[in-house]
């Protein structure tokens, strides 16, 4: 059955409300279960030997002495794993990632782990495992990486996307071109050329909850897995997979997340979890420590990118290109291929190239993290569009008026745009009540314009009508922002019935069909496409069971807010049977009733942003603090603004902290020097204004509400709006983030 | 492990004495029991010396002040007179951590976990306090600045407890100041710390102590800063020598907190600030 999810500017009864989220009690009564608040009858405890050096063979690993100590039931290396994977590197890569396989890639690599009757048993299991390691040259910066000095990683990496392919394996695994036009003829008509490099540090995700779970494996080869992820459908693929499990019977359910931002879309400890449990035939469980999730998850690329912009004398830009290097971390992915997409996304540009280098270094294998690789791109992007505004003696903002992408653009990774939201929320930014507040002594206003794709994906979800009338929601797409919450008032909207009788739970993988991960901004775009489907299918079922309840043929029943509806003279006398009726009445009528969708949600709407910051900066000590933050956003449709708002704060607060202090610190010899939230420093609260939001409703043609993505785009201005505020309050052009105190102070001293 | 919760400190000291393991003293625990739970200390003996009243309380004589080695934080920002007298050794104490943490983390803590980044010490070693020091044999007060040797490491012998931390009664037109410099607003630790404690005579600083924190291995006490500002009424001329001074008297590392150029510039900035808000508060007008 083909569904039409075309946008069909509807009239909404319960869309838009700011309703309270069901999961809200739970959350702050302490009720909720995390990942960590599992636990099952007999299970072991599981640690993780790491590596303490940047990279390193394995010369020999003795864990005779451990395993003899009383209450060790199983240690796993990766003699326990052997390669199932078929020649999928991809796959390979990640079981190397989750256990090092002969060689340590990184500070944090885990070499073995332990599953112990107790905590205290497992730590001394791990300090009688001997390790020799012979240590081999590293490289953690990701311009060292590239140099062709540099100490070669992988033996197997031989640079894609040149031409031919080089015969030397290097550190550079991918190079991706974007673009069209002809760059260099447009550099030639140029009245002004922009050119500047830029450096941005290793950031993480910064969620919370540590990663958690518990494994249960029966000798007959089912296995359960409770676990904190963004994707409990593609944990129990990969672990299967890995381990040579029936991707059935592996039941995978999903705890609620403490933030995930991208960080939870890939397993780590999760497969050596369900080994460890397989060896020792009990359930085993491992928690994080914070110094594992620093060093040992996924956290965003470090990246150097240069950017030259061409403008003409009257401010249209008429060339640019980009070289942005952005490192992978110890195994390879799409990090600078995104960044390579995103760059120049806000721009009607007709000579447009983007050169991306993804590059591997002894760092942590990098995952997504919110709008991967865009807000470094558009870091370096916006100050230089900030510079080229000044050069033509333009106002930032009016420059990007100006050359804003609209409908019918060519896009610079190649798509063409219809309806899209970056010239309003630009024509907004202008309009905005603090373009106008004044500055005072030490302050600076900056402004910068953020691009994010948006995904949908494979989805699935099923509505269940209770006895009573009241609904069961089940959705496959985890729920890290309030997705249960707009999911509900969907299935509300649909059924016309009041919000409070839905209830929306994520289903476990055994209840549902394959969901992707919660990524992409997908949860509620997808999941709630799937949701109006669903609905309505059960809704065709209802006027069926009314029919039969009234002996009527169907095609004389209507559906009207949240009743079946008999049509026709004939049948006026009939009075109109509620949702509650026709569900009391199932049993007798055909049974439980339900409705349900599967299928690719296409047709995520692009999303754009437009944010606007204040900064104060101490010219002695080279602090910052925001003083004022506004992020308008398009959303298409906000289904609950609240959580729409949040996503858009959110976003900013976590660009905040990324542009003012947040880095990875590595040691000369390549160890990680602050894997904790003291010295990994992520704003606290007394550290962020309030942070102002505008929602523009721009519809996405392809949704049937209108709804875009909301989560990722938020995150992507920040760095460059901070930037060139900072900027503007000190006079110098500051081009490495962080921006911290010490760079800040060290550019006053220079630039005197 | 063993916990003990002795009710003297004496019993406390002879409880260290004989542990032949590795003894620590737990009193607020907020770097003990981190480091415990990080897997980085697994000591034999924990001494808690909560029970010991004479380590409970502040009292007031008429030398000055006496607070237990046991009081949390959070007791020095309820004291009034306290608050009144040494304003600059308050606000230090109040920047520890969190609330959370100012409930539990006590200024003997903060002093003999012996970090050069701890905010209580400078505002100690600036208002010239002492600590109360009790061993199995003897009892000895020994002033601030001398127990600090490098990080971690402090000038007691095994066996002996701070019991109390004393500061004294001071003239009027006093007053003393701590500033430190974090790259947030709460939850770190000082990249830079900086302390004055002055007296005036007409205007006129007549005797001053100025201490860093987070700028060499220990806090210091930087007599040239004080000598650069006694005798003057804080004008700017001063103000530029004495924080040359206290820049040059800094010897940093670059780490992950800050580098040594940020830190040797900005302990001269801090020093600067907190001598004009000492100044102000002994009712001084520049």
């Amino acid at each position: 059955m083909r569904q039409d999810t075309k946008f069909t500017n509807q009239n909404f009864r319960v869309i838009g409300s700011r309703v309270n989220r069901p999961d809200g009690m739970d959350k702050v009564t302490g009720r909720a279960r995390y990942g960590a608040d599992y636990d099952a009858p007999g299970q072991l405890v599981g640690l993780f030997l790491r590596s303490p050096h940047a990279h390193a063979r394995i010369v020999s690993m003795d864990i005779s002495r451990a395993e003899k100590l009383a209450g060790v039931k199983a240690i796993i290396t990766a003699d326990d794993l052997p390669d199932l994977t078929n020649g999928n590197r991809e796959m390979l890569d990640i079981l190397e990632n989750s256990m090092a396989r002969g060689r340590a890639l990184y500070d944090g690599h885990a070499v073995a782990a332990v599953a112990a009757s107790d905590v205290k048993t497992a730590r001394k299991a791990l300090k009688l495992i001997k390790v020799e390691y012979e240590q081999l040259p590293h490289v953690t910066d990701v311009d060292e990486a590239m140099q062709p000095d540099a100490p070669v990683i992988h033996d197997w990496i031989f640079t894609q996307g040149v031409n031919p392919t080089p015969k030397k394996p290097s550190n550079v695994c991918n190079r991706t071109e974007m673009g069209h036009g002809d760059v260099d003829a447009g550099f030639a008509r140029a009245a002004h050329i922009i050119e500047k490099s830029y450096k941005t540090e290793q950031t993480h995700q910064g969620y919370i909850e540590p990663h958690a779970c518990v494994a249960s494996m029966g000798p007959d080869g089912s296995g359960e897995l409770w676990v904190t992820t963004q994707g409990h459908f593609a944990y129990r693929n990969v672990c299967a997979e890995l381990l040579g499990l029936d991707i059935a019977k592996l039941k995978v359910t999903s705890s609620e997340i403490g933030g995930g931002f991208g960080g939870k879309t890939h397993v780590w400890a999760e497969p050596i979890a369900l080994a460890l449990s397989r060896k020792a035939n009990r359930p085993v469980k491992v928690v994080m420590t914070r110094d594992e999730v620093f060093r040992a998850t996924g956290p965003a690329s470090s990246t150097s990118i240069d950017v030259k912009i061409g403008v003409t004398k009257k401010g249209r830009i008429i060339a640019a290109s980009a070289e942005l290097r952005y490192a992978d971390g110890a195994f390879p992915g799409p990090w600078a291929i995104l960044g390579a997409m995103t760059s120049f996304a806000c721009y009607d540009l007709k000579n447009v190239k983007t050169v991306g280098y993804d590059v591997i270094c002894n760092r942590p294998k990098v995952a997504a993290y919110r709008a991967p690789s865009a807000p470094m791109a558009a870091f370096a992007i916006e100050s230089t569009v900030d510079l080229a505004a000044a050069a033509v003696g333009m106002d930032a903002v009016d420059f990007r008026i100006k050359n804003a992408a609209k409908k019918g653009t060519l896009s610079s990774y190649g798509v063409t745009y219809g309806p899209i939201g970056i010239g309003p929320t630009l024509d907004a930014a202008k309009n905005h009540p603090h373009m106008k507040a004044k500055l005072k002594k030490n302050q600076g206003r900056g402004m910068a314009c953020g691009f994010w794709f948006n995904f949908g994906g494979q989805t699935c979800s099923t509505i269940n009508i209770a006895a009573d009338g009241t609904v069961n929601l089940s959705v496959g797409t985890i729920d890290v922002g309030g997705s249960r919450a707009s999911l509900s008032l969907i299935a509300a909207e649909e059924l016309g019935i009041p919000y409070e009788h839905v209830k929306a739970s994520v289903a476990d993988t055994a209840s549902l069909g394959h969901n992707d991960m919660t990524d992409g901004s997908r949860g509620t775009f997808s999941s709630g496409m799937a949701t109006i489907v669903a609905a309505r299918r059960a809704i065709e079922v209802m006027k069926e069971r009314a029919a039969a309840m009234w002996d009527i043929p169907v095609d004389k029943v209507d559906w009207k807010d949240g009743h079946a509806v008999a049509k026709g003279k004939k049948n006026s006398k009939l009075a109109p049977l509620s949702l509650k009726e026709i569900a009391e009445n199932s049993p007798n009528t055909g049974g439980p009733i339900a409705g349900h969708n599967e299928f690719v949600a296409d047709g995520a709407g692009v999303s754009f942003a437009s944010h606007l910051c204040d900064v104060e900066v101490d010219p002695e000590t080279g602090a910052t603090r925001i003083v004022r933050y506004t992020v308008i956003q398009d959303a298409g449709k906000a289904i609950h603004p609240d959580y729409v708002e949040g996503q858009f704060q959110g976003g900013a607060a976590q660009g905040i902290g990324w542009a003012l202090n947040e880095e990875y610190i590595y040691g000369e010899d390549g160890r990680l020097q602050n894997p904790g939230f003291l010295d990994y420093r992520i704003p606290v609260c007394s550290d962020l204004p309030f942070i102002d939001t505008q929602i523009l409703e721009i519809p996405n043609p392809d949704h049937p509400y209108g709804v875009r993505g909301v989560g990722e785009t938020s995150i992507v201005p920040p760095l460059a709006a901070i930037g060139n505020a900072i900027s503007n309050a000190v006079g110098l052009r500051m081009t490495h983030v962080p921006m911290s105190p010490p760079r800040i102070l060290a550019a006053l001293e220079a630039g005197e | 492990m063993r916990y003990e919760t002795p009710e003297t400190t004496r019993d406390a000291a002879a409880l260290l004495a004989a542990e032949k393991g590795e003894a620590y003293i737990l009193a607020g625990g907020t770097d003990l029991l981190v480091r415990m739970k990080a897997g980085l200390l697994e000591p034999d003996l924990l001494v808690d010396i909560k029970q010991v009243p004479a380590m409970n309380g502040i009292q007031q004589t008429a030398a000055g002040f006496r607070i237990g080695a046991a009081v949390p934080a959070v007791e020095l920002g309820e004291h009034r007179a306290l608050g009144r007298t040494w304003p600059g050794v308050v606000e230090a104490a109040k920047l520890i951590g969190s609330d959370q943490v100012q409930g539990r983390c006590t200024i003997a803590g903060n002093l003999c976990n012996a970090s050069p980044a701890a905010d209580t010490v400078p505002a100690l070693m600036a208002a010239g306090a002492k600590a109360v020091v009790v061993g199995p044999e003897r009892r000895r007060t020994v002033p601030v600045e001398k127990l600090p040797r490098g990080p971690g490491t402090m000038a007691l012998a095994k066996s002996e407890v701070v019991e109390a931390i004393l500061l004294p009664q001071r003239p009027a037109k006093s007053g003393d100041a701590y500033l430190r410099f974090i790259p947030r607003t709460e939850m770190d630790i000082a990249v830079v710390g900086a302390a004055v404690n002055l007296t005036l005579e007409r205007g006129v600083v007549k005797t001053a102590r100025i201490a860093l924190g987070a700028v060499a291995p220990t806090a210091v006490l930087v007599p040239r800063a004080a000598r650069a500002i006694i005798g003057t009424r804080l004008d700017d001329a001063a103000l530029e020598k004495m924080a040359a001074a206290c820049s040059a008297a800094c010897n940093p590392i670059d780490d992950k907190r800050g580098t040594i150029a940020y830190r040797v510039k900005v302990a001269g900035v801090l020093a600067r600030r907190a001598a004009c808000i000492a100044y102000e508060r002994a009712g001084g007008k520049r």
